[in-house]
């Protein structure tokens, strides 16, 4: 089928989507830090580790998407 | 829920009928004051009035506010705040063509009210999983948002009636992702997304009677990205435009950088029947349609089915996903 290659890469990213979406929430929900000496919020350093942990996780969605792009579409977008 | 039956035809009809019946007089309007732009796809290339931005809006406006008299939410006047900011950004791009950074930034100016308003969630809902809750990152999430929503949709505005056509799929698909998620006045709230864009594709299909600008384009995109925030259906609302997420993702990993699309190459040209091929400049950016094209010359219709079948695919993952996040494991 003509662009079936275009349905593939969005299969694709749905699935690195939801498994991303898995990882993360398993991983940043086990995270659990106790008070440091006793004067600042654990939730503070906790949601910075968690963010750190998002934001890699997005980085690396993305330049496994763009591999994937380009094992998908070499032809296409080779110049 | 048979309370929320009247509220959801009213406001469905009057954002179609507001739209259907405006659009013809802003066509006059736009004529009259030569804002008409030339068409490249068509082999005379032929003039078309832009932007289709104020009835767009006008439909919106009055939609929401009917709402607002039967459920007076704090997130539909988010949605109505956003949207109208994003249009004015769009206002501003028809009016003068700016910088690639301009409605990224415009559009996260947009944000403010969902902010200021209180109208989104700490936390994020992830299919089969459950919530999450990154206090540090959900201010920056909503900031991020609607400039990439707004964009997003803006980006696909690239042939005849594929922006609004996409904006009916995508509205559709979150709309019952709502009903889905049991979130059934925001879900009614969202049916102006799907009626404004359905009258405006009534004149926007190919051939095109009008375009819809950046003020259009933005304005749809943007109210996409707030009902998404104050839905609570951010993610589920991400795989509804896949496609468009695609186009941008390519577009982006191509030029590496953020740019006005009216400042680069074409990334299509014709052949001698005025079919769109992909062009062999090599520095010419890989989009969506220049993938689908890839193997062959195609009219600009059958390109816009094809964008709106990826569309109708993406949908179905978007109900599938909708799903999964009720269903906790």
């Amino acid at each position: 089928m003509k662009g079936s290659q275009i349905f593939l890469f969005i299969f694709i990213m749905w699935i690195l989507i939801i498994a991303g979406c898995v990882l993360l929430v398993t991983i940043s929900e086990s995270i659990k830090i106790q008070g440091y000496l006793t004067l600042e919020p654990p939730l503070f350093y906790s949601s910075i580790v968690k963010a750190i942990i998002a934001i890699t996780f997005v980085a690396i969605w993305v330049y496994v998407l763009s591999k994937i792009k380009n094992w998908i579409f070499r032809r296409q977008i080779k110049h | 829920m048979p309370d929320q039956i009247i509220p959801a035809i009213l406001v469905s009809a009057i954002a179609f009928f507001s739209v259907y019946i405006s659009i013809p007089f802003l066509i006059k309007v736009l004529e009259r004051k030569n804002l008409t732009v030339r068409d490249y796809n068509k082999l005379n290339g032929q003039m078309v009035p832009r932007p289709g931005g104020p009835s767009i809006i006008m439909g919106i406006i009055a939609s929401e506010l009917v709402l607002y008299v039967f459920f007076p939410k704090v997130e539909i006047i988010a949605i109505l705040a956003t949207t109208s900011i994003a249009f004015l950004v769009g206002v501003l791009d028809d009016r003068k063509t700016r910088g690639g950074w301009f409605k990224p930034l415009g559009l996260a100016v947009a944000t403010i009210p969902i902010i200021l308003l209180g109208a989104y969630q700490p936390t994020l809902s992830f299919p089969i999983i459950g919530h999450a809750t990154i206090p540090l990152l959900s201010i920056p999430i909503i900031i991020f948002i609607i400039p990439i929503t707004g964009n997003t949709v803006n980006s696909i505005d690239v042939l005849n009636g594929v922006a609004s056509g996409f904006m009916v799929i995508a509205g559709c698909a979150i709309t019952l992702s709502l009903f889905i998620t049991q979130n059934y006045e925001i879900a009614i709230a969202s049916l102006p997304l799907i009626f404004v864009s359905l009258a405006f594709y009534k004149y926007h299909k190919f051939p095109s009677r009008i375009f819809p600008g950046d003020s259009g384009a933005l304005t749809l995109g943007a109210m996409y990205g707030v009902i998404a925030i104050v839905g609570h259906v951010e993610i589920i609302a991400a795989v509804a435009i896949l496609p468009a997420v695609v186009n941008s993702f390519l577009f982006l990993s191509s030029m590496k950088r953020i740019v006005e699309h009216r400042q680069i190459k074409n990334p299509v040209t014709h052949t001698e029947d005025y079919k769109l091929a992909a062009t062999n400049e090599k520095d010419a950016p890989i989009t969506l349609v220049r993938l689908i094209v890839a193997k062959g010359p195609m009219t600009e219709k059958e390109i816009g089915f094809f964008i709106f079948k990826l569309a109708i695919f993406s949908a179905f993952l978007t109900i599938i996903t909708a799903f999964m996040t009720v269903v906790k494991i």
